[in-house]
């Protein structure tokens, strides 16, 4: 297929990803936010929310300090940030209408209904219900884009690289919630906040969507050290590192097979996959996890950049 | 007004057989049944993104073509006549721009005078003496036609360089099947479905015969600001073959080739629908970043073929329009079975005199204008803007041509007052292979939807209908 059409779906697919991300991440602040003072600590939850969603340099070049007003102008609607979600939802429909002959119908539909239906939301929410509602609608519509292309698109090159964005793109974000929030989730000896940050692990889970799947995977009250288990080791959790490896490794070989080739890109994500198959948490915690969630984001980033050069340019 | 020729009913206010089955099912019909159906056509069209672009208005950059659910029909016996008269054309219009870049035997016999030949900037000098694969130049023509009466047929236009509009032709097809199902079963129409088929078999036929037995075929676009963009991807889908943009492709040791994610892949036919002049910034214009560097290059070596082939603006310009009654004489030896439509060629001194005299009742285009900018309708423009219009011609007569203000026929269309007859033309598709020439019964219908109007360009507020070809 051309490079050019690989290059439109693989970022099509990252953007529908990161729209979804963000909704989850503004919905787990704006329960954070509404809790009384006494359960969260004093650390401004937007603040970290704006962190978390990897644009605070961008946020602090317009806004002196970040609030609910900002930070949800800022991650959901502004055109000024192009990450936030309508941007996220216009580059994408714009990549998607780049290459429509490449999707099915049910995945133009999808994300083109989703872009006409954007505007109906305007310059943003009027009020909180509205825009829970909206943060809602930013889910469904990034399910039903992943729903029809799974059930929809034939098994071939177009699919693969559309899951490589998906995955790679889950893999960033999840990374990044653990960046930002890593020192909540440290070993048990090392625990310093209590049970105050009971509410912080709780929304952690949220934003990746994994707060009912922690209680059926543990069956037990939300440990830091487990959660950050959830996210980074565990191949049952479908935003876990490893899982997304899994996912990263497998669509790389169907591309390898199809094309009769190896490259660089499958090489590194074989790599990083057998780093998290070798490691266990007291390992990770070791050795920092700071440190490991940072070496972590830049090799994944570094597979990114070898797949645009193997196949997308 | 003009009398105009309405092709549903007759003078004497009976119905013409072919609309007879459909003036039944309208009467059957209650009236808000129509406006339901046209409220759900409008939204399935938004919904599949069959929009344009509308050049000069930043504000609607995606617009729908208004789409009127009543079908214009003709019978068999209507269109086996404009079908013949649309082959001899488009082979006589091949014939000449061969000859144009070969022998210019039409120019030594007078048919057609030089300067308008080498003067023209649609004249490519880079074509002279260059042999293009299986001497084929339109590949796909649009020939605008527009009917006065019963059996009198006038071009209006010819589009021989990268004609649009097959695509509404063929969704405006799914459109009606969907939603009036009750009225295909009471008609038997010709289908269109095929032109995708058929597209890809010309293109394949002309293939250099330098290409593999299964020839890569592409389709070239300007990219997703192009007005025409959505029907360059729904093509491209169809046929079943990759849409590219300039970028994509790439040329070494004289082969086009394009990028893929498994390296590079030769490709055979470049069905590009991209003007000349933005083809190869090596030998065109310069500052092109939409084509493709050293295609040109391709092409003179014969590894390539583009269709239609560079150079064939010279047989569609407006000038040259008023030569082609001679021109089919001279290369076929038929008469013209269409009707062309008297023009005066400003550049003539009398021709501009009698022009300058009878504005108001003249239609004035420019020579190489398209999609109904920049023209004149006399009888339609206040004094104002006739004496406006005055100036601007005469500072530059040799851009214009004027013709009489043609009364297009009419046919029922669905407006804010109910059905009311509205003027329209037709744009069928002839498609020029190795093999033969073919074309899909019908073609795109464009309807004016203001009253009395005559423009039907969808830029200037016109709409397209479904064009139904009977049995019999």
């Amino acid at each position: 297929m051309l490079s050019r059409t690989a290059d439109n779906l693989y970022w099509l697919s990252r953007y529908v990803e990161r729209a979804e991300y963000l909704a989850r991440i503004l919905d787990a602040t704006q329960r954070l936010s509404a809790l009384p003072l006494a359960y969260v600590g004093t650390s401004n939850e937007w603040e970290s929310a704006v962190a978390t969603a990897g644009c605070a340099t961008a946020f602090f070049k317009l806004y002196d300090e970040a609030n609910e007003t900002n930070v949800t102008d800022f991650l959901a609607f502004s055109t000024a940030n192009s990450s936030s979600i309508r941007s996220c939802f216009e580059v994408a429909r714009g990549n998607a209408r780049a290459v429509r002959t490449a999707l099915t119908v049910e995945m133009w539909d999808a994300i083109n209904g989703t872009w006409l239906e954007l505007k109906r939301y305007g310059n943003g929410p009027t009020s909180r219900e509205e825009f829970s509602r909206f943060l809602r609608w930013v889910q469904e519509s990034s399910l039903r884009f992943d729903g029809s292309a799974y059930r929809t698109m034939l098994r071939n090159d177009a699919y693969w690289f559309s899951r490589l964005g998906v995955y790679i793109e889950r893999a960033d974000n999840t990374a990044r919630i653990l960046d930002v929030k890593y020192h909540l989730l440290l070993p048990k000896n090392e625990r310093v906040g209590g049970a105050l940050d009971y509410f912080q692990w709780a929304a952690i889970l949220r934003s990746v969507s994994a707060l009912t799947a922690y209680h059926w995977v543990y069956r037990e009250s939300l440990q830091p050290w487990l959660v950050a288990d959830l996210l980074i080791l565990r191949d049952e959790m479908p935003r876990s590192l490893a899982s997304c490896y899994e996912a990263i490794v497998r669509n790389l070989d169907s591309i390898a097979g199809a094309y009769g080739r190896q490259g660089p890109a499958q090489r590194q994500a074989r790599g990083i996959r057998t780093r998290l198959q070798n490691i266990r948490m007291d390992g990770i915690f070791q050795r920092g996890l700071h440190e490991f969630i940072g070496e972590f984001i830049v090799e994944n980033n570094r597979l990114g950049a070898l797949i645009t050069e193997q196949f997308l340019t | 007004m003009i009398a105009a020729f309405d092709e549903m009913k007759e003078q004497n206010g009976s119905v013409r057989p072919a609309y007879g089955e459909l003036t039944r099912w309208l009467d059957e019909m209650p009236p808000d049944v129509l406006d339901y159906r046209r409220r759900e056509a409008e939204l399935i069209f938004r919904r599949i993104g069959i929009t344009f672009a509308v050049y000069g208005e930043g504000e609607a950059q995606e617009r729908l073509i208004p789409f009127d659910v009543i079908p214009r029909i003709m019978s068999g016996t209507e269109w086996r006549l404009l079908e013949k008269g649309l082959t001899q054309r488009v082979n006589a219009l091949n014939a000449f721009i061969k000859d144009i870049y070969g022998a210019r035997e039409v120019l030594r016999a007078g048919i057609v005078p030089d300067d308008l030949v080498f003067r023209n900037p649609a004249f490519r000098p880079e074509m002279s003496g260059q042999d293009v694969p299986h001497d084929i130049y339109v590949h796909v023509a649009g020939i605008d036609i527009v009917r006065v009466d019963a059996e009198t047929f006038y071009v209006l236009e010819d589009n021989a360089r990268t004609p649009s509009g097959v695509s509404y032709m063929l969704e405006n097809r799914e459109i009606m099947m969907r939603l009036f199902p009750e009225l295909f079963s009471r008609h038997r129409i010709a289908p269109v479905e095929n032109y995708p088929d058929e597209l890809l078999a010309t293109l394949k036929s002309v293939a250099p015969s330098s290409a593999s037995r299964d020839p890569n075929v592409v389709l070239l676009t300007p990219g997703v600001f192009n007005s025409a963009y959505y029907e360059h991807s729904f093509l491209a889908d169809k046929l079943g073959v990759e849409l590219v943009e300039g970028r994509d492709l790439f040329v070494k040791d004289e082969i086009v080739y394009m990028r893929t994610t498994q390296g590079p892949r030769r490709v055979d036919v470049v069905y590009r629908r991209i003007d000349d002049d933005f083809l190869d910034p090596l030998t065109f214009r310069p500052d092109s970043v939409l084509g493709v560097p050293g295609i040109m290059s391709a092409y003179v070596a014969g590894n390539v073929t583009l269709a239609n082939a560079v150079g064939t603006g010279i047989a569609d310009d407006k000038a040259v329009y008023s030569f082609t009654p001679a021109i089919v004489k001279f290369y076929l030896g038929e008469e013209p079975l269409l009707k062309t439509v008297p023009t005066w060629r400003c550049r003539e001194e009398e021709h501009l005199a009698f022009v300058l005299d009878h504005l108001h009742e003249l239609v004035v285009k420019e020579v190489h204008g398209s999609g109904g900018y920049g023209m004149l309708i006399g009888p339609a423009t206040s004094k104002v803007g006739i004496e406006q219009f005055r100036a601007k011609l005469k500072t530059s007569p040799k851009n214009f041509i004027a013709q009489p203000t043609l009364a297009l026929s009419t046919c029922p269309t669905c407006v804010e007052q109910g059905v009311a007859p509205r003027h329209v033309d037709l744009r069928p598709f002839v498609l020029t292979g190795r093999d033969r020439v073919r074309i899909v019964p019908g073609g795109l219908t464009r309807v004016a939807l203001k009253e009395g109007s005559l423009v039907v360009n969808s830029s200037q507020g016109g709409g397209t209908k479904d064009t139904w070809v009977l049995d019999g």
